[in-house]
């Protein structure tokens, strides 16, 4: 299987400081990487300079085999990487429709004067387009607010909106920063499914995620970050045992819980 | 209905049946230039409304569609209308041009760099009097439309004839911008509008769809510009000058800078209420002051959202 994400000897300095340094590790397709660290361990930038928000200071990112390193998002996107935002990005004054019409955006786009006239060709496209968001609305469980403003959903229901926004361009690779953070129980548990079924069809998925049960039990691998630096990896189990591991992220009391996790 | 039809349909009723309670001729001159403004403020509802980016220079469009019209036919030899399209061809120019570095900048460098460009237009226009006479003005040649139209049995006074020339023009003008809004490109518009970094994960190019609306919204003006200058048959640098910017995006905001007919609504308010305001005379000016701070403290979303949302309130 071909490497689909090759992160190597990434690192990052914010006016002298290092906030990630040296991190390399790789996702295969169809495979749930996560990324776990206490906070400030580097997880979030890590996740901006994959996905070209920050350029790195040093290393390479590799998309499928091409470097990619500071290449802008949107050109990212259109290499087939997309992510999600761990304080919410929606588009607020747009439907929950529009919101996931627009991750259709490569897919509906065409000539501009087609826009201005509305001529049939563009009303073809966004018919296939809002198509497919609703019924990508309906996986996510939205189908009902389609029509609601975005402003007015909840919190959880709005990160279920940025997933389906972010599979809305049938991505290779995804990046999902804190997909369950504020959802219940339920909630938290439906992300997993859709989660190991979207990473079922084949996608890339590199996760950050607090919610430590749900990391132990949908990851292939896990990378483990502290103050910006690549601590431990391996699978689940392993790093869950290791005592750098333990002493860094989950404390030195934690010991006995992070194993019945 | 959906908003598209319902707008269209309320302007297209306004044009048509507001001749009906005109007390006089006069009342068509004020009528075209209102819809001669309400056409640069749908431009510019694309350009701050869906796009969320700023200018405080376009103005400098609507001189250029403006004089094209008086200089192209003079040195040309081009038809005033076809005029008009040069016109609006050169605005986009500029506008692509002056956009590509320009927009990078956001909210008041953006403010400040478009600024410049509306000065930069009107002083050209002001100072190159080999060109365009300078200050006072040059005269613009007749669109022939109107005899046109009498020829074919069609009787319309001069103001008549602009009053729904401007009318017909300023619907297509608002048709256009309705049609962007529910598009693709209006969706991303309003998606940068609302987060640029989420709409740049999504693929889309906000620097060359920002560039577009900035584009779309010059030729508006400039178009503004030119059925200001063709009616007249006379324009002066004014029409590029910094006032005139400053009307045109106080125009958006105070109507409601998300919708074309709220736009509209502003452009008719700040179009008639200084006619109206006269009486008070030497305090014209104060009042014109006091009315728009008093919109922007108690309807901050613009007159016509702030007033559908209370009658919403009311049905309840």
């Amino acid at each position: 299987m071909t490497t689909l994400l090759e992160v190597s000897g990434l690192g990052i300095t914010f006016g002298g400081l290092k906030a990630v340094n040296d991190v390399s590790f790789r996702v295969n397709p169809g495979e749930i990487v996560s990324v776990i660290g206490p906070n400030g361990a580097g997880k979030t930038t890590l996740f901006n300079m994959i996905s070209g928000v920050y350029i790195p200071s040093e290393g390479s990112v590799k998309l499928d085999g091409q470097d990619v390193t500071g290449w802008d998002p949107f050109l990212l996107a259109r290499r087939g990487l997309s992510r999600t935002f761990q304080n919410l990005q929606i588009f607020q004054t747009m439907t929950v429709l529009e919101n996931a019409v627009a991750g259709f955006h490569l897919q509906e786009k065409g000539p501009l004067l087609a826009d201005l006239l509305h001529l049939p060709s563009m009303k073809a496209r966004a018919r296939t387009a809002e198509a497919e968001a609703r019924a990508l609305l309906d996986r996510v469980r939205l189908g009902n607010a389609a029509e609601k403003e975005a402003s007015s959903l909840s919190y959880g229901a709005l990160k279920r909106l940025e997933i389906a926004r972010a599979l809305a361009l049938k991505p290779r690779v995804l990046l999902l920063d804190e997909p369950a953070a504020g959802c219940n129980a339920v909630e938290t548990e439906e992300i997993d499914h859709l989660i190991a079924e979207v990473a079922a069809s084949g996608v890339a998925i590199l996760l950050v995620e607090h919610d430590m049960k749900m990391v132990m039990r949908i990851s292939n691998h896990i990378v483990v970050l502290d103050h910006g630096e690549k601590i431990a990896e391996g699978e689940p189990a392993v790093v869950s045992r290791d005592p750098k591991v333990i002493e860094a992220y989950l404390g030195p009391d934690s010991q006995v819980e992070a194993t019945h996790a | 209905m959906t908003t598209k039809r319902v707008t269209l349909l309320i302007l297209a009723i306004i044009v048509i049946a507001s001749p009906f309670f005109f007390p006089s001729n006069y009342y068509y001159r004020v009528g075209s230039l209102i819809f001669v403004n309400g056409l640069a403020v749908t431009g510019m509802v694309i350009l701050i409304g869906y796009a969320g980016q700023i200018s405080l220079g376009h103005a400098g469009f609507a001189g250029i569609g403006g004089y094209a019209c008086a200089l192209a036919p003079v040195h040309l030899g081009l038809h005033p209308g076809l005029a008009a399209i040069l016109g609006a061809a050169i605005s986009g120019a500029l506008a692509w041009a002056v956009g590509r570095p320009v927009l990078r900048l956001k909210g008041y460098y953006l403010a400040v760099a478009t600024l410049g460009l509306g000065i930069l237009v009107s002083m050209v226009l002001a100072n190159e009097a080999w060109l365009t006479r300078g200050p006072d003005g040059i005269e613009v040649p007749d669109l022939g439309l109107n005899d046109l139209l009498e020829a074919v049995g069609i009787d319309l006074s001069n103001s008549q004839f602009w009053y729904f020339f401007s009318g017909l023009v300023l619907v297509i003008g608002a048709w256009v911008a309705l049609n962007l809004y529910d598009s693709p490109t209006g969706r991303a518009l309003r998606a940068l509008h609302g987060s640029e970094i989420a709409a740049r994960t999504v693929g889309i190019d906000v620097a060359r769809l920002k560039l577009q609306a900035f584009v779309i919204s010059a030729i508006y003006a400039s178009l503004s510009g030119s059925l200001l200058a063709l009616q007249n048959k006379f324009i002066t640098p004014d029409v590029a000058g910094f006032m005139h910017s400053i009307e045109m995006v106080t125009m958006a905001v105070l109507g409601g800078v998300g919708s074309v007919l709220g736009a509209f609504f502003g452009a008719t308010i700040l179009t008639t209420l200084p006619q109206v305001l006269t009486v008070f005379q030497e305090y014209e000016q104060i009042l014109l002051g006091l009315v728009m701070m008093l919109c922007m403290i108690f309807m901050r979303e613009g007159l016509l959202p702030s007033i559908l949302r209370a009658l919403r309130g009311k049905d309840k």
